[in-house]
């Protein structure tokens, strides 16, 4: 079991298993390209960057960019994973919910709980801001992150994904 | 979807054994508590005994143990030992299907896709928490956690 305590002075969590988290901060962005990179071997500098403007410096009430740091030293710290989500409401009906749109840890630092620790404390972030409900999207070939929402007490929703090419 | 009973038997099973880690259940237990002949079970046990899924160990308090990994093992791995779940998506290749028959064969095999994705991505070891959020506490005395046989499939 993942044990989590929320220090609240620094607005951070910390795990048992040597991570905290935390807000996402500008020094942290390429740490955070670099690891996206090393995952899905795919640059997206620009889209980075865009993301941290408008989840790391935007409607932080409603908008979360947690990154998962080693503890110890500031100095040494550096990033083992993130996640993303915010409140999302009325999209096609859906009362306000939680909206985790990325996730994404250390590949040699996963099975440490890092995973476990970014959706707790986002978790918190979602219950904090009044929703009760938490959602995600996930491709059905996807099978580690999809074992990992499930593991993580995730169903399926009542909402269907569709799709089409366009011509 | 509708599972066989065989399906919803060995899941069963193998839910009572990863509940009782590290202790032989014997087949006539499981088949107390969902009410089917041993008969039947250990038929279910052989099958996924070959699968690697179960081993039994004899002797006096003998019985099986699961010998996968819960939280490597999914639904869909037992499933599909007693299922055949891709009887739609070959016969879609049939060359002499017309195009309704083939517009009726994509939606089918959308349903078998996401059933698919479904049962592959729900472990052994989150079929025991979702098991525990509703309760039943299953593997434990069969008397105390399921009283009027709740888990019992319909036979």
């Amino acid at each position: 079991m993942n044990s989590l305590a929320m220090d609240t002075k620094a607005q951070a969590t910390t795990t048992d298993t040597a991570v905290r988290v935390r807000r996402v901060q500008a020094a942290d962005i390429p740490h955070v390209i670099g690891l996206d990179t090393r995952v899905t071997r795919l640059a997206k500098t620009e889209y980075w960057n865009d993301v941290f403007r408008r989840y790391g410096k935007q409607r932080l009430h409603e908008r979360f960019f947690l990154v998962a740091e080693s503890r110890g030293d500031r100095a040494d710290a550096h990033v083992l994973g993130f996640i993303i989500g915010e409140i999302r409401a009325w999209e096609f009906g859906s009362t306000p919910c939680g909206w985790v749109f990325a996730l994404s840890v250390e590949p040699e630092m996963r099975l440490h709980s890092i995973g476990n620790a970014l959706l707790e404390a986002i978790s918190l972030k979602f219950k904090k801001a009044g929703v009760s409900k938490m959602r995600t999207r996930v491709a059905r070939d996807a099978r580690r992150p999809l074992l990992f929402f499930r593991s993580e007490g995730m169903m399926a929703g009542p909402y269907i994904q569709l799709e089409k090419d366009l011509d | 979807m509708r599972l066989q009973i065989s399906t919803r038997l060995a899941i069963f099973a193998v839910l009572e054994l990863t509940a009782r880690e590290g202790r032989q259940v014997s087949v006539a237990e499981i088949g107390e508590k969902y009410g089917v002949s041993s008969y039947h079970l250990a038929k279910v046990m052989h099958v996924m005994g070959r699968a690697g899924l179960v081993r039994s160990v004899r002797g006096a308090g003998g019985g099986y143990q699961f010998a996968g990994n819960a939280r490597r093992t999914t639904l869909l791995d037992v499933t599909q030992l007693f299922e055949d779940l891709n009887s739609v998506e070959q016969d879609a290749a049939a060359a002499d299907a017309t195009p309704e028959d083939q517009a009726l064969r994509e939606v089918l095999n959308e349903i078998d896709d996401i059933a698919r994705a479904t049962l592959g991505s729900i472990t052994i070891a989150t079929m025991r928490k979702l098991v525990n959020r509703r309760g039943s506490g299953g593997g434990g005395d069969s008397k105390a956690v399921s009283p009027g046989r709740r888990n019992q499939p319909r036979l």
